[in-house]
């Protein structure tokens, strides 16, 4: 591997960081070292997260919220500890509206049942409309679908521009009094797009509108803030965070959580029970049925502890210029059409690409064999390929640990497979 | 991770120049497969008269693997007896499911041997299969269509 071109600047010490993460360390076949640029899919995780499941696990594990053993306070008492430190990561105003869901899927689908079954004020019915974009994840997709058919109400979208942007100039008659609800990804994690919420969210409010954001890519790569944010619901997922897999989050406002009714029934969200019938628990357990995921949370929580320890600015500054450099990097590949921003200009760290007359799973395929780990699909992202007339696309994605070392990889990796399948350049 | 007992010579002229490709008339039964995980997929139709696969059409876009297995599956069963095509669809899908640990019948899956090296790639064999389990599916379509008529 030579380094291309002059080392960006802006990037962590990833030397340093990369220590803290002992899977990037592993060989694979062939003795070689691995390339991961597929973080989109699931980041890797720091010995710090690994340890502190590990440790819960060796040292507290017990059931929550219910045990009165020492253990059982031990455990509520980390799991409730974990709810307030991920309040505090996103500056969530009450840590009661951190709601722990399975992933960013369940959380969507929380929302969507749950206004589903909505009387009063949130009450989708015939006549109203959802709005959502051509570059959502089928997780933004479908529960919507499943609302509005079950509802009678009206499924609108965003289309987008070639550049693979929002197409806003029809925003005021998308979004308009009849928009229930406005659900939108913050960040692409196919075309690498961050959107412009703001706008989107004023325009929103201006018609009462119900904002949803899918924070999936958004709060593993950006400081969020919720409270200046100004959207009224959003999902984001631990496993893409340097967390742990099983465990996502559902924030939302106090006053809309209250008014939603109950998703999954069951114990811990009742407050009491009877064979005539049942009330609920307040925030956050109303929402939160069964045995969560304890050690998942406290997982979760070491991870937000990792985070907040570099600095979430400086984890943006370093997606940002390792992206730039791979965009760089990947423009000068004959027959390679990146699909998305070419520039790296609000956009993210994953970027999607074709290469002329190799099939995106053969591309990843011969990556693979050279250690560089991508995805290879539609990325749950079937309409925003469908956009672009592709059917599906090779990706590469990129995090705190990535180096641009990995990005040279990925480029002669990319060269050696258009020499294998023949393709000229 | 060898990549050349994946991407045998076989398979990739395949995948060049793929066998019988396009949709034809006649057919009796035309069936769409998807590979949910990738998104690759197949259009294909069977044309059956006397028992007899006549024709094997299709469109398909996917990966090198699929679109190979698609070729070779057309060169394996046109002009056989159902039956006997059905005999070489199970003798793929044994091969398949092998793990690499079965020896592969040339004179039954000609071609197809070359997929022996797909069986040791967990992810790629669903691809191969792709085209056959759509041709398994519409010939049974199309074997059912004729009986009905024959029935009336």
């Amino acid at each position: 591997m030579t380094m291309q071109s002059t080392a960006p600047s802006g990037l962590l010490d990833t030397d340093r960081i990369r220590g803290d993460f002992p899977i990037l360390a592993r060989r694979l076949d062939g003795d070689r070292p691995l390339v991961y640029l597929d973080s989109a899919n699931t980041s890797q995780k720091p010995r710090q997260v690994i340890d502190a499941m590990t440790a819960h696990y060796e040292q507290a594990n017990s059931n929550v919220g219910r045990a009165v053993h020492q253990l059982g306070d031990a455990a509520t008492q980390a799991y409730e500890v974990a709810r307030v430190k991920i309040a505090a990561f996103i500056n969530a105003p009450d840590s009661s509206e951190v709601i722990f869901t399975k992933n960013s899927t369940e959380a969507l689908n929380l929302v969507a049942n749950t206004l589903c079954w909505a009387q009063g004020q949130y009450s989708v019915g015939a006549g109203d409309e959802v709005v959502i974009s051509e570059m959502e994840h089928h997780s933004n997709i479908v529960p919507w679908q499943l609302l509005t058919e079950r509802t009678g109400a009206s499924l609108r979208w965003f289309g987008l521009t070639d550049e693979g942007r929002l197409d806003m100039s029809h925003i005021d008659e998308l979004i308009n009094e009849r928009t229930k609800v406005v659900s939108l990804v913050w960040v692409s994690n196919m075309l690498g797009t961050v959107n412009p919420l703001e706008t989107i969210i004023r325009r929103a409010h201006e018609v009462g509108a119900l904002v949803v954001v899918d924070a999936s890519q958004a709060v593993p790569q950006l400081p969020v803030d919720v409270a200046a944010l100004g959207a009224d619901l959003i999902a984001f997922t631990g496993h893409k965070m340097v967390g742990p897999t099983g465990i996502g989050v559902l924030w939302g406002r106090t006053e809309i959580l209250d008014a939603l009714p109950p998703f999954l029934g069951g114990g811990s969200m009742i407050e009491t029970v009877t064979m005539q019938g049942s009330t609920w628990a307040p925030l956050p357990a109303k929402f939160e049925a069964g045995t969560p995921p304890i050690v998942e949370a406290i997982g979760l929580a070491a991870a937000v502890d990792y985070l907040s320890a570099i600095g979430m600015d400086r984890v943006a500054q370093h997606e940002h210029a390792i992206t730039a450099y791979a965009l760089d990097r990947l423009r000068e590949v004959d027959g390679l059409t990146i699909l998305g921003p070419t520039e790296a200009v609000d956009r993210g760290g994953a970027v999607s690409f074709e290469i002329d007359g190799v099939h995106p799973h053969d591309v990843s395929q011969v990556l693979d064999s050279l250690g560089v780990a991508v995805r290879a699909g539609h990325h749950c992202a079937k309409p925003a390929h469908a956009r672009f007339g592709v059917q599906s696309s090779t990706r590469a994605s990129f995090y705190l640990y990535t180096t641009p070392l990995e990005i040279d990889a990925l480029v002669e990796g990319i060269e050696q497979t258009k020499r294998f399948f023949k393709v000229r350049s | 991770m060898d990549l050349q007992s994946l991407y045998q010579e076989i398979i990739l002229d395949h995948y060049r120049a793929p066998h019988h490709a396009g949709l034809r008339e006649p057919y009796e039964a035309e069936v769409h497969h998807v590979n949910p995980t990738c998104g690759d997929e197949v259009t294909l139709r069977v044309h059956v008269a006397d028992g007899v696969v006549e024709d094997v059409s299709y469109a398909a876009e996917g990966c090198s693997i699929s679109q190979a297995s698609t070729s070779v599956l057309t060169d394996l069963v046109i002009g056989k007896k159902v039956d006997d095509a059905m005999e070489i669809h199970d003798s793929f899908m044994e091969l398949m499911q092998s793990r690499g640990k079965v020896e592969p019948d040339e004179d039954v899956l000609e071609d197809g041997i070359a997929f022996a090296g797909v069986a040791k790639f967990p992810a790629r064999i669903k691809c191969a299969l792709l085209g056959w389990m759509a041709w398994k599916d519409a010939t049974a379509k199309a074997v059912s269509e004729s009986e009905v008529r024959h029935d009336s």
